[in-house]
């Protein structure tokens, strides 16, 4: 579980996140929705404290984060992975190595385990007989699927993904929303989703929340989302066409 | 003022990347990956601008000794001394500063625009530190080699270039080059070496470290950083020439 109360982040004169409050809970796919530019980045990054917050406090599980210092911090990024929006697979290292990756910095198994290991994730995720290719040689929906084998490579008790089926095609999209998922329960991870996709929100959305212009305006489950009077979260919802039609006959 | 700014950043990125690594052993295996890339993958420019460098100096000193009161082995002896002195050290690192530095600028800098400089960071290890620490103990150790080879080839392409053009001597040429041998005019050169070693990877990676933006930001950075790295480099060598040798 992962509780955010009241954070505040800014940039100079940009004010990004304003008393954000949310408890992200474990074994669920907790998603955080918005249109481009709310502030769901910089929210995510302050949670994992790659942002540093103005105010406010982040804990995981009973550990005030915020609170800690680099070292304690590490400890428990230890237990974190992340797939980046643009999957941020180490380019200089092919598909096995950038899995190996973490095992090698941080799991003390011997040579044959790690590798065993970082195979079991491929496999995990789909990914067969690409080992030595490099990620400029695989495609975009490839590289997310590597760079969620790196992200459960340490065993995560805690999940992010920053708009995981962004650029991909709508087949690949839910795949890639279906393993998370998947994982997600598998090991009872405390995931936390960015998208502004309707596809995955009623693909895999358990927990809702919607962020717009920074502000935390709605939070809930998928079947809650069409029934909302907010006129924010409407317009968001029922941006397509699809949507729209979708809401006239029910 | 910015300046400052700029000074006070990069001690406080010197203490990230000075840090304790996360592992010795793989810390050990990337400074060999550095030295094959930073070093080895740069014998071949060092050995070209050496090669005509020596050649030049050689042709020049000998076609402005019209003073026949001079010694035949001057020519010689000043093609040493000039690859020695100033050009093996300080030209060679102006030159490793444009190749090397700006590929280092672009190597980290389109590393933090892909945010795999994040990704680093959210597996709990000191980027800069991972980074950037070996690349700087792989070209302190790499490029005092590289020194010694340009001075070796520097002294043979004014061999060359002298008997070819028949400007001088052989025999005059090897009396010069072993003339009046200063053995400390080596470690000042190498001390310079391994300080603009340390100039063309540390200024470079926090440039590159910086970047924020995209791939332009990315370009304008590795420009900055291979401009200033050679001001610097240029400033170092009047410093420590002064220091080193009054
Ligand atoms: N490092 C930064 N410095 C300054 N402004 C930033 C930074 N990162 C994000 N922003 C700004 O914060 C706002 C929210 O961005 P972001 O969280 O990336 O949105 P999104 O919801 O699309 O992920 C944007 O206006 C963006 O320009
Ligand atoms: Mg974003």
């Amino acid at each position: 579980m992962i509780t955010v109360n009241n954070v505040y982040k800014s940039f100079a004169d940009l004010k990004v996140l304003n008393d954000i409050s949310i408890t992200f809970e474990a074994g669920k796919t907790n998603l955080i929705i918005g249109q481009s530019g709310s502030g769901k980045t910089v929210l995510l990054k302050s949670i994992i404290g790659l942002h540093e917050v103005d105010s406010g406090s982040i804990f995981y599980n009973d550990r005030n984060f915020t609170a800690m210092n680099l070292k304690g911090r590490k400890e428990i990024r230890k237990e974190m992975g992340m797939v980046f929006q643009g999957g941020a697979l180490f380019d200089s290292m092919t598909v096995e190595e950038n899995v190996l990756f973490p095992l090698n910095m941080f799991s003390n198994s011997s040579e044959k385990e790690k590798k065993e290991r970082a195979n079991f994730c491929l496999n995990r995720v789909n990914i067969q007989n690409s080992n030595h290719l490099f990620p400029a040689e695989i495609s975009g929906g490839m590289q997310k699927r590597v760079a969620i084998a790196r992200a459960i490579a340490l065993n995560p008790k805690y999940l992010f993904c920053d708009e995981p089926n962004s650029g991909l095609d709508p087949v690949t999209a839910i795949l890639i929303d279906n393993l998370i998922l998947e994982i997600t329960k598998e090991y009872n991870i405390t995931t936390i989703i960015n998208t502004h996709d309707m596809n995955s929100v009623m693909e895999i959305g358990e927990k809702i929340i919607f962020i717009s212009k920074g502000n935390k305006v709605w939070e809930g489950t998928k079947d809650g989302i069409f029934d909302t009077d907010n006129e924010d979260l409407n317009n968001f919802v029922f941006a397509s066409e699809l949507y729209k039609k979708i809401k006239k006959i029910s | 003022m910015n300046l400052f700014e700029n000074v006070g950043k990069f001690s406080r990125f010197l203490v990230l990347v000075f840090s304790k690594p996360e592992k010795s052993k793989t810390l050990f295996s990337q400074i060999i990956r550095e030295i094959d890339k930073l070093g080895i993958n740069s014998i071949g420019i060092v050995v070209i601008i050496s090669l005509f460098m020596g050649a030049v100096i050689t042709l020049q000193t000998a076609y402005n000794m019209l003073n026949p009161l001079l010694p035949d082995y001057l020519v010689g002896y000043t093609t040493r001394e000039s690859m020695i002195l100033e050009f093996s050290s300080t030209i060679v690192g102006l030159i490793l500063a444009g190749k090397v530095g700006s590929n280092i600028a672009s190597e980290i800098g389109s590393m933090r625009v892909t945010e795999q400089i994040d990704a680093l960071e959210i597996m709990g290890i000191n980027s800069a530190n991972h980074l950037v620490l070996p690349k700087i103990i792989a070209a302190i150790f790499i490029n005092p080699f590289l020194y010694i080879l340009s001075v070796f080839v520097g002294i043979m392409g004014g061999l060359i270039a002298g008997s070819l053009t028949g400007t001088v001597i052989l025999t005059d040429y090897i009396e010069g080059v072993q003339y009046g041998f200063i053995p400390y005019y080596i470690s000042y050169s190498l001390i310079k070496t391994a300080v603009f070693a340390f100039i063309i990877t540390a200024i470079p990676s926090f440039y590159g470290y910086y970047v924020k933006g995209g791939a332009l930001e990315v370009g304008k950075a590795s420009t900055k950083a291979v401009v200033n790295s050679s001001i610097l480099i240029l400033l170092a060598n009047v410093i420590l020439t002064q220091i080193l040798l009054k």
